[in-house]
């Protein structure tokens, strides 16, 4: 079972609403992510606890029904 | 409760300055993710122990809940979770985890 691009990005919009996310669908397959999150709840928090926020976000799908989801993340400029 | 497989996943991390749970070995990567961090850590040229998660599904499980992170590969340098692929990756190439590793008193072959 796949996920679409914009289910991913509603569910870690729902977390952090102030988010800019983009979403690319690597191997046009539904199965292979990358998403780069930005957003003020990032702010002075270590790169392994953003990703951790993220996966949180994502509610146990990563590393499941969601395959393969690179990451990176920041806080704004 | 916690997991028994917990204690033989934390003799693994303190067997080695710097592990890497991951899927295959080095000499045959399972993963084009734990291939990657397998060739960033060949070229920093750090010495390196990995425990193959394929090999035990029991590991396998537990280091997720045990890192509180849901994807293999896994780093550990001197006991600390640092990452996984993406993070190795983006250190790797800012050179931070050149940095790390000597703060962390771990030579580097320079030649490599």
């Amino acid at each position: 079972m796949a996920m679409t691009a914009s289910e991913i990005e509603k569910l870690i919009k729902s977390a952090f609403p102030d988010a800019q996310i983009t979403i690319e669908d690597l191997a046009g397959d539904n199965d292979h992510f990358a998403a780069t999150v930005v957003t003020e709840a990032f702010r002075g928090v270590s790169r392994v606890r953003q990703h951790q926020l993220v996966y949180a976000a994502l509610q146990g799908r990563m590393g499941g029904e969601l395959h393969a989801l690179a990451l990176q993340t920041a806080a704004p400029e | 409760m916690t997991n028994p497989i917990f204690a033989d996943i934390q003799a693994s991390i303190d067997s080695s300055p710097v592990l890497l749970f991951m899927k295959g070995t080095p000499m045959f990567p399972q993963c084009g993710f734990s291939a990657r961090v397998v060739q960033i850590l060949k070229h920093v040229g750090v010495p390196f122990k990995t425990v193959n998660v394929l090999e035990d599904a029991e590991v396998r499980e537990g280091i997720k809940a045990f890192s509180n992170w849901p994807t293999i590969p896994q780093l550990y340098i001197k006991g600390e979770f640092i990452g996984g692929c993406d993070i190795i990756t983006e250190m790797y190439q800012a050179g931070e985890l050149q940095t790390l590793l000597s703060d962390k008193g771990i030579s580097q072959d320079s030649a490599a």
